[in-house]
């Protein structure tokens, strides 16, 4: 296997793909507490309030989401809340419905 | 980054494959036995075995067909034995791959016998095998080399790191004149207006529309539930929620060239440029079909680590997820988990991806290869009669 560089940059615990997602991304396994995240595409930073254990790879919110409103993520809708998210929290299956497949509700 | 000169076996129709298989073709299923045999007795030649080729008919028959002989016409074969049972069929498949000027010999098994087919398919193989080993590696331009990209077992590091990466070897291939073959048509759901978009006219446009638009009726119409299907449970475990997010990670590598047409799966592609292929989003079969068009090598982004390989195509697989490096390292061609933390760039990412694509390129196996990952899986659009 290739191996990259040793680490050089700051440690970040999420990435955002586009200014105005509603959601970013863990790249390491996140705990409750304040967190630090970067936007992929202009490089802004932000610091996220983590409500719930948040392991690599999965959503944290970055605001409050209604029910039923659709989610953003790469600038697009990724489906609707199935219920009212908070910001902070775990966005997954559990809350987070696609809408476009119409029997996977 | 001073680039490798390129090499590769140029056949008789002039295109340029990486590697210099004799295959050992099955028509049906029931030559499997005599093919592996064959594949036993000649060390050296790969044996094609599948579960197919009996009572197809309509569109999933001429499917069939395309797919076996665009196999053995690939540019990564010199030369290929086709074994059915009927003379019929197994002579089709031979003279379809015979038609790209290599040496393609047919046997069938009825008024033979496993066992005297083994023994002239054995001496043919034999000597096919020899001649291929007197073939020579030529100068290639890195443009002669079609290319094909699926990533699998995705979650969200693909869409964050190992997809942006091959988007950039991606660009840098059609740039050089290169032709890449994308696919996966239900997984664009969410982003199919993106390629829409990114269409070249309003016919490809139009084609391309209708192969989504067809694929997804047929989804729909079964009223299933596809959570776990797709996305995938694994998808699931690596936090990719819905079809939308998941097919907006996918289109991420596929860069930015316009869409230059739409295929029919396993068609051969025309236009040199980016291609959209009508295929399911299942890796084995998406490989098989791009090989049958006439991919020489597969880029296969993976966030969970999907394990796939092909018999004739090499796939080379890249990962963004570090426990997947961590865990699945002997299945990780490139490890560019460094993205997730921005350790380097996204264009010293796709550097160190190019560099490694020239090394499989001009002999290097890749890991699926050296593990011997040879999965040939045949798409069915319609069950047998």
């Amino acid at each position: 296997m290739e191996q990259g560089r040793p680490p050089v940059a700051e440690p970040l615990t999420f990435l955002a793909h586009r200014a105005g997602d509603d959601v970013a991304v863990a790249v390491r396994d996140a705990e409750p507490g304040e967190a630090r995240g970067a936007y992929l595409d202009d490089g802004a930073t932000m610091t996220i309030a983590v409500r719930a254990p948040i392991p690599l790879g999965h959503k944290v919110a970055l605001r409050d989401i209604a029910a039923s409103e659709p989610v953003t993520e790469y600038g697009e809708p990724i489906g609707l809340a199935r219920v009212a998210i908070t910001e902070g929290d775990l966005v997954h299956i559990h809350n987070l419905r696609s809408a476009r497949w119409q029997h996977s509700r | 980054m001073a680039a490798q000169p390129l090499t590769g076996y140029r056949r008789p129709d002039g295109r340029v494959g990486i590697r210099n298989h004799v295959l050992i073709i099955a028509v049906d299923d029931l030559s499997n036995a005599v093919v592996e045999s064959v594949a036993k007795a000649i060390p050296g030649t790969l044996p094609l075995a599948h579960p197919y080729g009996r009572l197809q008919f309509g569109a999933d028959l001429d499917l069939f067909f395309r797919t076996m002989i665009g196999t053995g016409a690939n540019p990564n074969v010199a030369a290929a034995v086709v074994i059915g049972i009927e003379p019929a069929w197994t002579e089709r498949v031979a003279a379809g791959i015979a038609e790209t000027g290599k040496p393609a010999e047919s046997f069938s098994i009825e008024r033979h016998g496993d066992l005297r087919v083994l023994e002239m398919a054995a001496r043919q193989a034999a000597r096919l095998l020899r001649d291929a080993s007197e073939l020579s590696r030529e100068p290639a331009g890195r443009g002669e080399l079609l290319m094909s990209i699926k990533c699998g077992e995705s979650d969200t590091t693909s869409g964050l790191g190992a997809n942006p990466a091959t988007a950039v070897a991606v660009d840098r291939h059609i740039a050089a004149g290169g032709t890449v073959i994308f696919g996966e048509t239900t997984e664009l759901t969410g982003g199919e207006h993106l390629i829409a978009a990114r269409c070249a006219t309003g016919e490809v446009r139009k084609k391309f529309q209708a192969f989504y638009d067809a694929y997804v009726a047929m989804v729909e119409r079964t009223g299933a539930n596809l959570l776990g299907s797709q996305p995938t449970q694994g998808n699931i475990r690596g936090g990719l929620s819905t079809i939308e997010e998941k097919a907006l990670g996918n289109i991420e590598k596929t860069g930015t060239a316009p869409v230059v047409d739409a295929l029919a799966p396993a068609e051969r592609p025309v236009v040199p440029g980016l291609n959209f292929m009508d295929t399911s989003c299942a890796a084995a079969e998406f490989i098989t079909l791009t090989a049958a068009a006439g991919a020489v090598i597969h880029l296969f982004p993976t966030g969970q680590g999907n394990v796939v390989g092909h018999p004739v195509e090499p796939v080379l697989k890249i990962t963004a997820n570090p426990v997947t490096a961590a865990t699945m390292g002997e299945h990780i061609d490139l490890d560019v988990s460094g993205l997730l933390q921005r350790e380097y760039s996204l264009d010293e990412a796709g550097d160190r991806l190019e560099a490694i694509i020239d090394r499989t390129v001009n002999g290097r196996l890749t890991c699926a290869e050296s593990l011997g990952h040879r999965e040939f899986a045949l798409t069915r659009l319609h069950p047998s009669a």
